[in-house]
């Protein structure tokens, strides 16, 4: 029959996975809208007010998606997780709680000033406005990763009577993986975004190479990809030593590691990780890498799944895939900064017809690496909802099994009507000409109202 | 200092603002299918554009403040009331995105106006049925929900889901009259009359079945001498709803306010039926709270956050006060 774990948890990594996106891309885009307004009231040039105009419109309906697709995410702990709310309310709920004064509240009081009144407050205090939504999201980030990686890696609380108490608050929110992986998610927050800028821009860019607001986008989201790329991977690596150190059968797992070795061990680049068997099968290998790159030495030792007991051991193929994914992203990303650096030297940044084709390709790609990172770092955590402390098995609340497959069929459902449609309506807002920020009749009864036209989008009709 | 004490009340507060801030959204939504012209929908629909978010985050702020100052209720209280959750959610998620899409379809705005509306409407209703259910009282025995999926649908819930959804209406009502003017204020006049009287009585009949629903809500409201010191909520309330019958013929203002105050005690009533119970009726607040350094480490921030993110609300709504005008519609 059904198994309610199971239910509720693909419950969660479907409603998550969804909710996931759109933080992912407003938490750049509100920085990047940051950037265009302030170098507009600087230059004066009305290109960038076009392609804040431009780029808002696509900020609204992912914000908007990321706003109901949260409301889901911060009730599901109740309705699926009794027993995990009830423990770890006390610890991961006041974390919650500051998201929501330091966070929520910020984003969505300045939201309405920033979509809708650029012609009431003036500009000054307009991108006041947009700079409190871009901290929000940062803030919000903070918070929320510093209660995800509590998950991971619990530290300034003792157990007393079944119940957790902290002992330690700042132990508790700079618990021992939360600087890296805040760290690591703001990157690859602001690379995702990156790449969808430089996606857009790649494709008007390879209608009209003369667009110069596709070149202007082009350009500063390369210029972050370009920096922010490699420092992403530096940032990992680090990242991978705190879980070495934290969760080593997760990163055995990720490795497809079974066998302890003490020095020498090989990367192994691809393969089948056998959990039956206990060994990876049909492995390609590079010798001596797998130590140098997870302890920085030729001779560290590594701990292989093998010597957790098998009820510890998390699912080594899902991790082994799911993180070869993200690495491998994260160095197309590379490539597309080095080819951008090439043409930038060649001077053909805006005539590169490849590199317009490639950055075009990989416009999405924050995103899957997003989600395969997120799979990574979840399903290693298994089979512990918290590390160490709480098994997922005694997570889940007592619903009853056709009760959570009706909610995850309706979640289904919803959300690929809900998301699809919006995410039909970003592709569509994303190819209109950004030198017009083109503004639809709809469009423009909404403006008048809430005075998002200006004088330069009039000025075109 | 009482900590917990704070904090119920603070998530008292936390949930009341909602109930008011997102009552009005909601309400707005529910009086979709009276309005067909689709300027006018737009035009209410913008009234709250702004500002609709950070009225829901009050339900954030509930939701999540719950599970982090009293983890034992919001854990129980989200198993028992699992689908009317689940089904909340998903209307919000239709009726929220309808803010963005209903202006970016160009052939399918109806289809979101009847997002909008539904989702608003099957919103207040769950939320109805949730505090119809929450007042008879959810099955718990040793601290463990032993009830069924469906035993939050009773005839008091059903009837206090559609006493939710028409008080909604009539303080979206209130908020348009405020808002609009024109025939459309009119419009809104005429639907808020029959609303004000539905409203009395539905307030009516809750009321009194409540203190019949268990023995000690009756005792809490008509022993001496509670009686003497509690009557003044229904007489004020009964006060304020003939002030509030002349007040949607003619004021433009006060039609809003009015509706709040009803709420606004309507909700104090409540409140003293069921304190100190958060998990009716035997889980009372300081069986289900968090240690008490969680409390007070969540209540510096609250101290500090809550009156300037009272600041920039009241900001965001001063910015878009006034009518909506339409003088620019090309």
């Amino acid at each position: 029959m059904l198994d309610p774990d199971i239910l509720a948890r693909v419950q969660f990594a479907f409603t998550m996975a969804f909710h996931i996106i759109f933080p992912s891309l407003t938490i750049g885009l509100a920085s990047f809208l940051l950037v265009l307004e302030a170098m507009w009231l600087r230059t004066g040039n009305d290109t960038y007010l076009s392609l804040y105009k431009f780029w808002i419109k696509i900020f609204a309906l992912a914000f908007g998606m990321g706003v109901v697709s949260g409301i889901v995410m911060s009730y599901q702990f109740g309705t699926n997780w009794g027993p995990f709310s009830k423990l770890s309310g006390p610890v991961i709920g006041p974390l919650m709680a500051y998201e929501v004064l330091t966070a929520f509240f910020l984003e969505a009081g300045f939201l309405g000033v920033m979509l809708f009144g650029l012609n009431k407050v003036g500009p000054k205090l307009h991108i006041t406005a947009t700079a409190m939504v871009a901290i929000g999201t940062l803030f919000s980030a903070f918070w929320i990763l510093s209660a995800n990686s509590w998950m991971q890696t619990p530290a300034g609380y003792a157990i007393e009577t079944g119940r957790i108490v902290v002992e330690n608050w700042f132990d508790v929110i700079f618990n021992p993986s939360f600087p890296y992986r805040l760290v690591h998610m703001v990157l690859a927050a602001y690379l995702t975004t990156a790449f969808v800028v430089a996606g857009v821009g790649a494709w008007h860019l390879l209608r009209n190479r003369e667009n110069n607001a596709a070149r202007i986008m082009f350009s500063m989201a390369l210029w972050l990809i370009t920096i922010f790329a490699p420092l992403q991977i530096i940032a990992g690596d680090m990242h991978g030593l705190n879980t070495l150190e934290h969760q080593p059968a997760k990163v055995a797992a990720m490795e497809g590691h079974f066998e302890t070795t003490k020095g020498g061990t090989p990367l192994i680049l691809f393969g089948w990780p056998d959990m039956a068997a206990g060994e990876t099968k049909y492995a390609v290998e590079i010798p001596y890498l797998g130590s140098i790159i997870l302890t920085h030495t030729l001779d560290g030792e590594i701990r292989g799944l093998n010597e957790f007991a098998p009820e510890d051991r998390p699912n080594a193929p899902i991790l082994f895939w799911s993180f070869r994914i993200m690495v491998g992203l994260g160095t197309l990303m590379l490539l597309v900064a080095a080819g951008s650096l090439w043409a930038r030297y060649r001077k053909t940044l805006f005539d590169c017809k490849w590199l317009h084709r490639f950055a075009l390709i990989m416009g999405p790609s924050g995103f899957i690496a997003i989600l395969a990172g997120w799979i990574t770092t979840e399903v290693g955590r298994q089979p512990w909802v918290i590390y160490g402390i709480m098994r997922t098995a005694d997570a889940g609340s007592p619903i009853s099994p056709v009760a959570i497959a009706g909610s995850l069929a309706a979640f289904f459902v919803a959300y690929t009507i809900v998301f699809g449609v919006g995410t039909a309506y970003i592709l569509r807002a994303m190819r209109q000409d950004p030198r017009h920020a083109h503004i639809d009749p709809h469009e423009i009864y909404r403006a008048d109202h809430a005075n998002v036209v200006d004088h330069i989008d009039t000025s075109k009709h | 200092m009482d900590y917990q004490l704070i904090w119920v009340l603070l998530i008292a507060f936390s949930v009341f603002a909602y109930v008011t801030l997102d009552g009005f959204d909601l309400g707005i939504g529910i009086l979709f299918p009276f309005e067909r012209k689709s300027e006018n929908r737009g035009k209410m629909m913008n009234s709250i554009a702004p500002i609709w978010d950070g009225n829901e985050t009050w339900l954030v702020l509930g939701g999540g403040g719950l599970y982090a100052t009293f983890p034992a209720a919001y854990s129980l209280l989200m198993t028992a009331f699992y689908i009317p959750v689940i089904i909340m959610l998903l209307a919000l998620v239709f009726r929220g995105v309808a803010f963005e899409f209903r202006f970016k379809s160009r052939n399918h705005t109806n289809h979101w106006d009847v997002a909008f509306a539904t989702g608003s409407i099957l919103a207040a209703a769950m939320q109805g049925a949730m505090l119809g259910a929450f007042i008879e009282g959810i099955n718990i025995k040793d601290g463990h929900f032993i009830g069924g999926a469906f035993d939050w649908i009773s005839p008091f819930s059903v009837f206090c889901a559609t006493a939710v959804v028409v008080g909604y209406a009539l303080l979206g009502a209130g908020w348009l009259i405020m808002k609009c003017d024109g025939p459309l204020q009119g419009k809104l006049r005429a639907i808020a009359k029959p609303a004000v009287i539905w409203m009395a009585a539905n307030l009516g009949v809750v009321s009194l079945m409540t203190t019949y629903l268990n023995p000690a809500y009756g005792e809490r409201w008509f022993s001496t001498p509670n009686i003497y010191y509690l009557a003044p909520i229904p007489i004020v309330t009964v006060g304020l709803m003939f002030w509030l019958w002349h007040a949607v013929k003619r004021r433009e203002k006060t039609v809003f306010g009015i509706t709040l105050s009803v709420f606004f005690l309507s909700y104090l009533g409540f409140g003293i039926t069921l304190f100190p119970h958060i998990v009716p009726p035997v889980i009372s607040f300081r069986d289900a709270a968090s240690p008490d350094n969680s409390l007070s480490f969540m209540l510096v921030g609250a101290a500090i956050l809550l009156p300037i993110i009272l600041g920039y609300t009241a900001y965001a709504y001063y910015v878009f006060r006034g009518k909506i005008d339409d003088a620019g519609y090309h």
